[in-house]
């Protein structure tokens, strides 16, 4: 049973004009197992949240703080924060020229478990979890999200989500991009994680359409850099009705 | 024994030629006033059936190509014996040749060699350099036509190593020759790669792979020349330069003369600058002089390592030191993987990760 808990998180970027708070004091508790769908605008700071606990460096923390089961994860350097169980599915991954998707998956798993897996069951394990995401096999050869569709794109976080086996996902805007087929898909594959590995899932998006293939304990609106209203699935069906402007012309 | 020189003035830097190379690091090679030693420094273990090696009086082997660079120019007048190598007509080898450079210290010396490739032939012949030498070569490559020919150079000498080289490649119709000049090691290394065409329907693939750490001076200057109809060429240098005083000078002179109707050229050279202080000029040149032409393009890159390819991959668990050698590797992987020698391969990779571990201040 893992908990990652967020306590007055503010966060600042560095712009042309000087800093600029961007997150004004977010709380949120995940627990294994739980869905948390963070839903809100553009621009309300839900992927600078989403970023900052991964540890992007372009984003400073200026108050609050953020622990996995107690560990201090501010603290952590990237690779550490994985490490310790988090994983950030990006909205846009990024190309890696020249490094191969196995290459890439095995670096990582090594890293992470501490120790290279055995060459025998972790081919397997690679093409199982390919397949149940409908992935070809050749795409291991080809180089990191290069020249990936978008949807290739986002299958490929979700494999290297169920290869890592974090205890807590952020799922960056992971539906946006994808057609009806790879929103389900790409939707089997995170509940196939959460259901084999207990995941508690932080799911940022704007709309709720991913809502119909993941289910949430629990809707946080965000608004202007915080949560401003809580509740259960039923916000989300208000949400779906009202859309945003109740929170953004306040 | 060299006579003293006549018939070309020493290089003072200014010229255009010039003005990048540290001239007073080149232990005299580009100097009328030091003589160079004359000596055959290449060596092989065996040979395949179909190639013949032979030292030839060098008045009986003239050089093929003019030039007008003042170090070519000594190399030609030092060298009496020339090692010629031979590719018998038709001959397929499946094994590449091994040159391999025997050094013996550091006088400055002489090499000319004459590669010739004979009609339909198809071949790849590997040059390694290691060890620490001053050396000014000539290497001249005759492709006949329809001839296949895979030329790959490797400069992995030690730190002190002078090698000041130009390859020219003549390409008769129909042939194809794909060159790998490769250097990583070396604290001065210019190498001049020319084309010349000489018929249709020949293709000249030029690429190229060097990482300069601190001390290290890597120049490279690439000419193609396209006079003749339905040519092609590809131009492709990568680098990576990690040191406060690493260098490195990449030039690649392209051009489409009026008769080379129906040429189809492209070059690129990109650079990775890995720390402070590292510098790297890139000059890409075309000039056309026929519009009748299939494409022609040029492009230079030089930039830092991009910091959301480390985030992503640092963010899968990958410590940021292993991510950068990803990244790194990845970047060379594509010349890297072309030259289908596993060995030199994995050998080149490693002195990647090493000069990548060379700890900047």
């Amino acid at each position: 049973m893992s908990t990652l808990e967020i306590k007055g998180l503010h966060v600042s970027v560095i712009t042309e004009e000087g800093a600029k708070e961007i997150l004004r004091g977010v709380d949120l508790t995940i627990k294994s197992g739980e869905t948390h769908a963070i839903m809100g605008p553009n621009g309300s700071g839900k992927s600078t949240l989403a970023y900052s606990i991964a540890g992007h460096p372009k984003y400073t923390i200026t108050s609050g703080t953020v622990t996995l089961d107690g560990a201090d994860v501010l603290a952590m350097t990237v690779d550490e924060r994985a490490k310790a169980g988090l994983f950030l599915a990006m909205q846009y991954p990024v190309e890696v020229p020249g490094v191969s998707v196995s290459n890439f998956l095995r670096t990582a798993v090594t890293a992470i478990r501490g120790e290279a897996p055995k060459v025998r069951t972790w081919v397997g394990e690679v093409k199982a979890a390919m397949t149940e995401l409908s992935m070809d096999p050749a795409f291991a050869e080809r180089n990191v999200n290069e020249g990936f569709s978008g949807g290739e794109k986002k299958r490929h976080e979700i494999l290297q989500m169920e290869l890592l086996k974090p205890k807590i996902a952020i799922l960056d805007e992971t539906d946006s991009g994808l057609d009806v087929d790879a929103l389900r898909i790409v939707s089997e594959g995170v509940n196939r994680v959460k259901s084999n590995q207990n995941l508690g899932i932080m799911l940022i998006t704007h709309y709720t359409r991913i809502l119909r293939y993941i289910q949430p304990d629990f809707v946080h609106v965000f608004a202007g850099g915080r949560i401003v209203e809580e509740g259960g699935p039923e916000l989300a069906a208000k949400l779906e009705e009202n859309g945003y402007a109740e929170y953004t012309t306040a | 024994m060299a006579l003293a020189t006549t018939n070309y003035l020493t290089p003072t830097g200014r010229e255009e030629a010039w003005r990048f190379t540290p001239l007073n690091r080149l232990g005299g090679l580009h100097d009328s006033s030091v003589s160079l030693n004359d000596r055959i420094s290449l060596t092989y273990q065996s040979l395949p059936s179909g190639v013949e090696i032979s030292e030839v009086n060098a008045s009986d082997l003239p050089s093929i190509a003019t030039t007008d660079d003042q170090v070519n120019l000594r190399v030609r007048e030092t060298v009496t014996q020339v090692l010629r190598l031979k590719i018998a007509n038709n001959a397929e080898l499946t094994e590449p040749i091994f040159l391999n450079r025997k050094v013996v210290g550091m006088a400055p010396e002489a090499s000319r060699v004459l590669i010739h490739a004979g009609i339909n032939s198809h071949a790849t012949i590997v040059v390694e350099n290691t060890g620490d030498a001053i050396i000014a070569e000539e290497i001249e490559i005759k492709l006949e036509a329809g001839a296949n020919l895979r030329f790959i150079t490797l400069q992995e000498w030690d730190s002190k190593a002078v090698h000041v080289a130009r390859h020219h490649a003549i390409l008769e119709k129909d042939s194809t020759f794909t060159s790998y000049v490769v250097t990583v090691g070396g604290s001065v290394v210019r190498i001049l790669p020319t084309v010349e065409y000489r018929g249709p329907g020949t293709s000249a693939d030029l690429c190229g792979l060097y990482f300069a750490t601190d001390g290290q001076h890597l120049e490279h200057r690439v000419h193609v020349e396209h006079a003749v109809p339905n040519a092609k060429s590809r131009v492709n240098y990568k680098g990576a330069l990690n040191g406060i005083s690493a260098r490195s000078v990449w030039i690649g002179d392209v051009f489409i003369k009026a008769a080379a109707q129906g040429t189809d050229t492209y070059e690129l050279n990109r650079n990775l600058l890995l720390s402070d202080g590292a510098r790297a000029d890139s000059v890409p040149n075309l000039e056309i002089e026929t519009g009748d032409i299939v494409g022609a393009g040029h492009a230079s890159t030089t930039g830092r390592f991009d910091d959301e390819q480390l985030f992503y991959l640092s963010s899968r668990g990958i410590p940021a030191e292993e991510a950068r050698r990803l990244v790194i590797r990845g970047f060379f992987a594509e010349i890297v993987s072309k030259l289908h020698l596993a060995d030199v391969e994995e050998r080149i990779m490693n002195r990647i990760d090493l000069e990548l571990a060379t700890v900047n201040s």
